[in-house]
């Protein structure tokens, strides 16, 4: 067959779009996805045998689902799908995937990861008791079990998934404790300019903000999450928080779901050799990329959150421009009003996607006041006293360094969830910039391997 | 600015370390110097085997020597280095019976140097190691040979030889070193400059750099051996594991740590960048050791792995290292290119060098790894 062969790693609104460029200009690409169904992680679709309509599923973004779907649907007979199929490593231009209990290995001209974002967390004491979900897992127990984690639910971080998860539960029928923002309203405010580069967007989130007031939800502003309260038979039994003025508070409540805008995800691009910068707006680091998602590694391209947390609208624009670099890069004629278009849509939602942040920063001050007998890797079950010591006994200042005496990020997560907080706690112990703290380098596999791959593949 | 010591000793690993620290003990003012930070390299990232037989006997005795320091390592460096003496069994197949003549021809040799060795077959053998498949054959068993945490051991050396006095000096490449005078000089890429009279280079993989500034070149490669370990499982497997075989693809090795992880090594070995100070797993050698496992102890395979690594580690053609002094420069010293082994030597190189260095002999014998072997200068 003719053409480039090109990868797509994710089928969520970046390499759906990226797919259909791609079939455009003749190209059969294999879209290969962890998940049972298309659309991603905000458009994932539904298991066959539940029949919930779409503006039950996913609201006031139900018509871009649906245009996104039924771009999929047309495209199925165009390219290969792969669904179900994790991926955990790459190896020299060759794609090693799990595919139901199989090993797949895929060569490749062309990578596109299109991988999405997963929840930031910040430890707070008491996490690591059953109940407390990130707030994506909250979203996903709704979405594609149609189950709630808890009968009351604290909703406590910052960022616009704490109101649209909390919102949701709401709809639902399930018990909202709280919804408590770290953010201070006065971010908001003084956003605001930014964050009219999208009133649609800006209206929709202020929509569910009135819609939990109306139903009489109690919300704060500027809170200092304090300790989530429980036992290791009973889970979470409540949670208390500072708030702006300083007070304390706690309430009932038999679930918590937190987390704190998002984080790429990024450890394929780690394992394709893929270079990283720090970016000092979000205080991580970031596969490095040219406007239209070229990585520094020759062939391999990114699009999505995966690269950059600008959302579901940029995604699908930047997954345009990826499949637009591959083209070009492979001798494909390439319109450069359709190239221009496309950064023009992007550069807008940016600036969206800068107020969001502005709005609901990284509570990275949290890391400094965490008490000492918190957990900060649940995996591994080490507490940030235990980190700090190490810290200062031993003159781990890097994150690897810290990693190898303590174990912090070297459990199931590969350190995905621990690994942001950590660095801060580093930094803070050991006072240095958070950038010379460094990164967890990424190890395959990307999620935890079965040993009996190889009975059933090769 | 130049600093002056006794000694410099550069490459902070687990024989840098140790030597800076048996050298403080002998009283002689030291300088480690480390280009990123100590035991980073293969020492910091080895599977952790601290083993003594199946190594050529002609080695025992610094094996031995080693296993020593192993034993009193908490009351050496200060600290709990996590070394845990439970035994260590070497196995053969069905497929290889003659293998067990050898281990019982070799238990016979190393017992003269000081190493008991007993031989486990039959329902033995199933009794005291359930975790075996039926392929297995029997094996030899070595009470007091073990396992410790590789990240902990050359950091520890390197801390305890500064509290006693040693300069220990980190992010710091050494980039030429020349003898002037009865000096040694050793120039660093941040422009500082360290001189002594003595010059130990125990930099590794990446030690043929400065023996060859001093016109003794070797034949020194790099490999990455393979290495994976599991989610953590009930602690059960005290000793470590391995497999002896002619066969690379054979080769496979494992121990359990007290957290209930299994670490896993072995196989064919992957490319290594000293470049980069990087060594990169090929998938088809994890793979490989998958199915490799399935024959060793079949119940492993029910489990998952959460992570693969390597390390950039030298070998030299007769797997051996480089270990004494220069043939062309007086005052100058090597120990490098333990060639997969250096982890357990470690600690008896160190002791071994310092005693080297500060009395002019050994009592340990270390001839064979004379730099100018006719095995080195014959691919050179
Ligand atoms: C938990 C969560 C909930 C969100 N909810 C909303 C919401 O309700 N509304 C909203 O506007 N925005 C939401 N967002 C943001 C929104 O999801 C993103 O902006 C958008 O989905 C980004 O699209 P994408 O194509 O980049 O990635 P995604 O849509 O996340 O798609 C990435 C895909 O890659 C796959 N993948 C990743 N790694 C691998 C691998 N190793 N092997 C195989 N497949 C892999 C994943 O299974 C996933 O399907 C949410 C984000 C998260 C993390
Ligand atoms: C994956 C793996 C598994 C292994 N398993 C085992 C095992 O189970 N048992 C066992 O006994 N052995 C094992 N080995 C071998 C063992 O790890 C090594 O033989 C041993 O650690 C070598 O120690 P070293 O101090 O000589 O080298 P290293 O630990 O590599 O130290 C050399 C140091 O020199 C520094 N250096 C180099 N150049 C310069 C310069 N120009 N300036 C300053 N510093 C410099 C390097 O940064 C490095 O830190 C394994 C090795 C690997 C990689």
């Amino acid at each position: 067959m003719a053409g480039p062969r090109v990868i797509i790693i994710g089928a969520g609104p970046a390499g759906v779009r990226c797919a259909e460029t791609l079939v455009a200009a003749g190209i059969r690409p294999t879209i290969i996805d962890e998940g049972r169904r298309d659309g991603g992680q905000i458009y994932r679709r539904q298991p066959d045998n539940f029949t919930r309509s779409y503006s039950t599923l996913y609201g006031t973004e139900a018509a871009k689902a649906a245009v996104l779907h039924s771009c999929f649907d047309a495209l199925r007979e165009r390219v290969d799908y792969l669904p179900e199929t994790l991926v955990w490593n790459i190896s020299e231009r060759v794609v090693y995937a799990l595919r139901l209990g199989k090993l797949v290995e895929l060569p490749f001209d062309a990578l596109v990861l299109c991988t999405g974002a997963t929840d930031r967390l910040m430890p707070v004491k008491g996490w690591n008791f059953a109940g407390t979900y990130s707030l994506g897992g909250a979203q996903v127990a709704l979405k594609s079990q149609a189950c709630a984690i808890g009968r009351r639910t604290a909703f406590i971080g910052t960022g616009p998934l704490l109101y649209l998860v909390a919102a949701q539960y709401l709809k639902a029928g399930a018990g909202v404790a709280a919804v408590l923002d770290t953010s201070p309203w006065s971010l908001r405010l003084a956003a605001l300019p930014k964050l009219l580069a999208m009133p649609r967007a800006l209206f929709n989130g202020m929509a569910l903000t009135l819609a939990l007031r109306r139903a009489g939800v109690p919300m704060y502003n500027g809170v200092t999450p304090l300790e989530i309260t429980g036992s290791g038979e009973g889970g979470v039994s409540g949670l208390s928080f500072k708030d702006a003025r300083g007070q304390a508070h706690s309430l009932a409540c038999d679930a918590v779901a937190l987390g704190y805008h998002l984080r790429p995800e990024t450890q394929l691009a780690d394992l394709a050799r893929c270079e990283f910068q720090f970016d000092a707006a979000t205080r991580q680091w970031l596969p490095r990329i040219d406007p239209d998602g070229r990585s520094s590694v020759h062939g391999v391209y990114l699009a999505g959150d995966g690269a950059r947390i600008l959302g579901a609208n940029a995604a699908e624009a930047s997954g345009r421009l990826a499949a637009l670099a591959v083209l070009k890069d492979s001798g494909h004629p390439v319109e450069t009003d359709v190239v221009d278009g496309q950064r023009r849509i992007l550069a807008r939602l940016e600036r969206f996607a800068q107020g969001l942040r502005q709005s609901f920063p990284w509570p990275a001050h949290f890391a400094a006041n965490l008490p000492d007998d918190a957990v900060v890797c649940r995996c591994e079950a080490v507490t940030v006293g235990e980190l700090r010591r190490v810290v200062a006994q031993t003159g781990a200042t890097e994150s690897n360094r810290a990693k190898a005496f303590s174990r912090v990020g070297m459990g199931r997560c590969q350190g995905r969830y621990c690994g942001n907080a950590a660095a801060e706690i580093i930094a803070h112990a050991a006072d240095v910039p958070i950038d010379q703290v460094g990164r967890l380098r990424g190890q395959a596999p990307v999620k935890p391997l079965p040993i009996a791959i190889a009975e059933d593949g090769a | 600015m130049t600093a002056a010591s006794d000694v410099i000793i550069i490459g902070a690993g687990i024989a840098g370390s140790a030597a800076a620290f048996f050298l403080r003990q002998r009283g002689c003012s030291v300088t480690l110097i480390e280009r990123g930070l100590a035991g980073q390299q293969a020492s910091g990232v080895n599977f952790g085997n601290v083993r003594r037989q199946g190594r050529r006997l002609e080695h025992l005795a610094l094996s031995n020597r080693a296993s020593v320091s192993w034993r009193r390592m908490r009351e050496l460096v200060g600290e709990d280095i996590e070394y845990i003496q439970e035994g260590h069994i070497r196995i053969c197949y069905r497929d290889r019976p003659e293998l067990l003549d050898n281990f019982a021809e070799y238990a016979g040799e190393a017992r003269v140097r000081g190493l008991e060795l007993e031989i486990v077959t039959g329902t033995a053998l199933r009794q005291r190691f359930p975790f075996f498949g039926p392929d297995v054959l029997g094996g030899s068993y070595s009470a007091l040979d073990g396992h410790a945490n590789p990240r902990l051991v050359a950091p520890a050396f390197a801390r305890a030889a500064k509290r006693n006095g040693a300069e220990v000096i980190e992010n710091c490449e050494i980039l030429q070193v020349e003898k002037a005078g009865e000096d040694f000089l050793a120039s660093a890429a941040d422009g500082r400059r360290f001189h002594a009279p003595i010059l130990l280079v125990t930099a590794g993989a990446w030690g043929n750099r400065f023996s060859t500034q001093f016109g003794e070149p070797v034949p020194l490669v790099s490999h990455g051996p393979t290495m994976c370990v599991t989610e953590p499982v009930p602690y059960s497997i005290r000793c470590a594991v391995g497999v002896v075989t002619p066969v690379k693809e054979e080769d496979l090795y494992f121990r359990q740590i007290p957290r209930g992880n299994i670490i896993i090594g072995g196989g064919p070995r992957n490319p290594s960048y000293p470049d980069l100070c990087r060594a990169y797993v090929m998938p088809r050698n994890t793979l490989n050791q998958f199915k490799q496992l399935r024959r060793l102890a079949p119940e492993l395979t029910r489990l998952n792995i959460l992570r693969v690594w390597s390390g950039v580690e030298g070998y030299f053609p007769d797997e051996q290292p480089v270990m004494g002094p220069s043939r062309t420069t007086s005052g100058l010293y090597y120990a490098f290119g333990f060639s997969g082994g250096g982890f357990q030597l470690g600690p008896g190189v160190g002791d071994v060098m310092a005693e080297l260095i500060a009395t002019g002999q050994t009592t340990t014998p270390i001839d064979m790894f004379d730099i100018g072997r006719p095995a080195l200068s014959a691919t050179a």
